[in-house]
């Protein structure tokens, strides 16, 4: 399941003249102000009798069998708690929560996901678990560091880690066959990448298959490269974009290298069709992708001869790693309630059954074997393995405005048609303005 | 109730006799009102008081969850000096432009289906009007695979007759061109619906006349048809510079959001879009809508103006 990105929403056709221009202005009145209250970070364990109703919000209708299940177990706990599961499709979810939050009428317990959690967590929106933790309730040293550090805002966690998702190396071992080249291996260098890339591209190009496809989104690909670059998209403390420095150019450079040396299809030929298109129709050797594409994978018509490697290696091994996590609102009525399904979501029971139902890899540590074990021919462990080198997902409190950013300026750096440290410098210098707008 | 039922017989009453309307409208006091007062208050509430706020938001400057701070003109002054309203006003210009053209292609189509014992007319009819009832989105996901660049059949079709097509929705101008033609194609089918029931209007006897007259049919379109359809295109010309400048969705769903194009060819509607519910800055984009707003407002007052000298209102 890949969060982080915008998907698709749709406005409809709107009827007749001046009657929707209109509409379009009472669009953003559609939102009115008013002040939160404080979250405290509290926490005492509740009753085993406590008598509550709490809902429980989240988009992916796909996981809510998993969820029941973790419900019937809780309840079996607080036999008269009432979860009430608030399932609103991706599309929406971000703009119905942020009114639910302005109106301070936020679900109980709710996912949260890296790009949006600083927006919530710094207007204090959602409960710190700082008293879960010091209780013994939760430990987050049972959950992927990097996935902590994701929902922390000044030593401060927020968020429990409900899942996660790491960037392999997808390969279609047939292509590397006909083409005559050897498979990646988890020791690839960027050097046997590029090489392998080209050459598959070379000999295939009469059938229209490239090496491999890269640069349209950062958490696919130039993310990794940057991190792999000893380069950082902004600076640990959330304040800096990290685009000007000379590693971070290097992570970019490796994209438009890689078009340029007609190891990829151009940028626009990425566009028209996305590189999981290419990848799953047998049109392409090596595909950077997450630990969700083992589904798109397993259904295309070439599952049994793709596999996967660890990303290859630039200066220093490394991957992103996004997940997402349960969130307890501040406004919430029954906060004891929604704490104690946080505590229990928490645990390693629920996020086992939750990889043993569901589709995908739970956060808690030794709970991830289901996961590896649901496509036996393919090497599902390098996902695993990756959290040991996987750094966090770069947010901000305003990752989406500078995310615009980058959709708008990095694809001409890629296709070549603006110099890489002329596209990095200006995207460092609006990003900038944008951090500094806080 | 038996009230209001006598009052509307004298009411009756009244209008036929020689009175001025104006003088019964006003002694009928507040029971006009009621009557209208569900449709008044909807409007109102959720039309009009929006209308105010935004215009008083748009001097303001918002936080994410709320909470405004009064900042004067500052969002226009910064809207005004930002180059992607001018280019968004540009591309939205253009995307008019170009759908307009479907206007006099319409008038043609609608004239021939209302040839007189045309065979399957309904048939014909319906065909061109499907395009207006399907989701625009179901219309931009069918086009971006007829327009995909390496496998799409209108790059086919280009190819066949020695024609190397562009990447259609990822080059920067064909993008623009690309969601324009798909806008014409399915505007296509209301525009004709209107302008076919302006040609029922027109009396058939002026046909039999001008045939008389030894008026060959090119002629009898352009002296009488066009001309007494004037009314009906000039409805038509509002209603497409209306729902032109209001270009979102079919851009939107057609180039995709994540497509290295879309901040080139946004349509001002996107650039309001992109600015209040992307990047959270809501003042900034009531600032938008209220520029859109009044961009549509002009345009709209002034072909009422131009309308006297063109159209045909006998």
């Amino acid at each position: 399941m890949k969060n982080t990105f915008p998907r698709t929403s749709i406005v409809r056709r709107t009827a007749l003249g001046l009657a929707s221009a209109v509409g379009i202005v009472a669009l953003v009145a559609g939102c009115s102000s008013s002040t939160g209250s404080a979250p405290s970070g509290d926490y005492s364990a509740a009753d085993k009798d406590l008598t509550a109703e709490i809902t429980y919000g989240l988009w992916d209708q796909t996981q809510v069998d998993a969820v029941n299940a973790n419900i019937e177990e809780f309840n079996k706990e607080y036999p008269n708690i009432d979860v009430n599961v608030n399932v609103t499709p991706w599309d929406s979810y971000w703009p119905k929560l942020q009114t639910q939050a302005t109106s301070n009428t936020l679900p109980d317990l709710f996912w949260m996901n890296g790009p949006n959690f600083q927006t919530y967590g710094g207007a204090g929106k959602i409960e710190p678990i700082t008293g879960e933790v010091e209780a013994d309730a939760i430990d987050p040293a049972n959950y992927p560091e990097a996935l902590n550090d994701l929902y922390t805002i000044d030593g401060v966690q927020y968020g429990v880690p409900k899942d996660y998702d790491t960037i392999g190396l997808w390969y279609n071992s047939e292509i590397f066959e006909r083409a005559g080249v050897a498979v990646p291996t988890d020791d690839w260098t960027w050097e046997d990448f590029d090489a392998a890339a080209s050459a598959i591209s070379d000999s295939l190009s009469s059938e229209g298959i490239y090496g491999a496809a890269g640069g349209m989104d950062g958490q696919t690909s130039y993310y990794n490269t940057i991190f792999q670059a000893g380069g950082e998209v902004i600076s640990d403390d959330g304040t800096e974009s990290g685009y000007d420095s000379a590693e971070t150019e290097a992570g970019l450079q490796f994209w438009t290298d890689l078009i340029e040396g007609g190891g990829s299809p151009s940028i626009q030929q990425l566009s028209d069709t996305p590189a999981i298109q290419w990848f799953t129709s047998g049109k392409l050797g090596m595909l950077w992708s997450g630990s969700w594409s083992r589904t798109a994978v397993a259904e295309s018509e070439f599952a049994d001869v793709i596999n996967v490697a660890a990303l290859p290696h630039g200066e220093e091994q490394a991957t992103v790693i996004h997940g997402v996590s349960n969130v307890v609102a501040a406004s919430s009525k029954n906060k004891q309630a929604a704490q104690a399904l946080q505590v229990f979501l928490a645990s390693k029971a629920a996020q086992q059954q939750q990889g043993d139902l569901g589709a995908i890899i739970p956060a808690y540590t030794g709970t991830q074997q289901a996961f590896v074990d649901s496509a036996p021919n393919v090497n599902l462990q390098v996902f695993v393995d990756a959290t040991e080198y996987a750094k966090p997902y770069p947010v901000s409190g305003n990752t989406a405005e500078w995310n615009a950013f980058e959709t708008e300026l990095l694809p001409d750096a890629f296709s070549g048609s603006v110099p890489v440290d002329e596209a990095a410098t200006s995207l460092a210098e609006k990003m900038n303005g944008v951090l500094a707008k806080k | 109730m038996t009230t209001s039922t006598t009052r509307i017989r004298s009411t009756r009453a009244k209008a036929s006799s020689p009175r001025p309307g104006g003088a019964a409208a006003r002694r009928d006091g507040f029971w006009p009102w009621l009557f209208v007062l569900p449709l008044l208050g909807g409007i109102s509430l959720f039309f009009l008081w929006p209308i105010v706020q935004t215009f008083y938001y748009s001097f303001t400057e918002w936080g994410v969850f709320g909470g405004s701070t009064f900042t004067g003109v500052a969002n226009y002054v910064r809207l005004f000096a930002d180059p992607q309203l001018y280019s968004a006003l540009g591309n939205t210009l253009l995307y008019t432009g170009i759908v307009l053209l479907g206007i006099p292609i319409a008038v043609y189509i609608a004239s021939l289906l209302n040839t007189p014992g045309l065979r399957f007319a309904s048939f014909y009819r319906v065909l061109f009007f499907l395009p207006y009832v399907a989701m625009p989105t179901a219309v931009a996901m069918v086009w971006r695979i007829i327009f995909n660049g390496d496998f799409g059949i209108l790059n086919y079709v280009l190819s066949l007759v020695g024609i190397d097509g562009p990447y259609w929705t990822s080059t920067p101008g064909f993008a623009m061109l690309a969601v324009a033609i798909v806008g014409l194609w399915s505007s296509l089918g209301f525009s004709m619906i209107i302008l076919a029931a302006g040609l029922k209007n027109i009396p058939p006897e002026l046909y039999e006349a001008a045939e008389l007259d030894g008026a060959t049919p090119w002629r009898r379109f352009t002296s009488v048809t066009v001309p007494l359809l004037t009314p009906s295109i000039f409805f038509v010309l509002i209603i497409t510079i209306i729902s032109s400048f209001q270009l979102f969705d079919l851009l939107y769903a057609l180039l995709g959001s994540a497509n290295p194009v879309l901040p080139k060819s946004m349509s001002l509607v996107y650039f309001f879009y992109s600015q209040g519910f992307v990047s959270n800055d809501k003042g900034y984009a009531a600032a938008i809508a209220m520029v859109i707003f009044v961009i549509i407002g002009i345009v709209t007052v002034l072909q009422f103006r131009l309308q006297k000298r063109w159209v045909n209102n006998d």
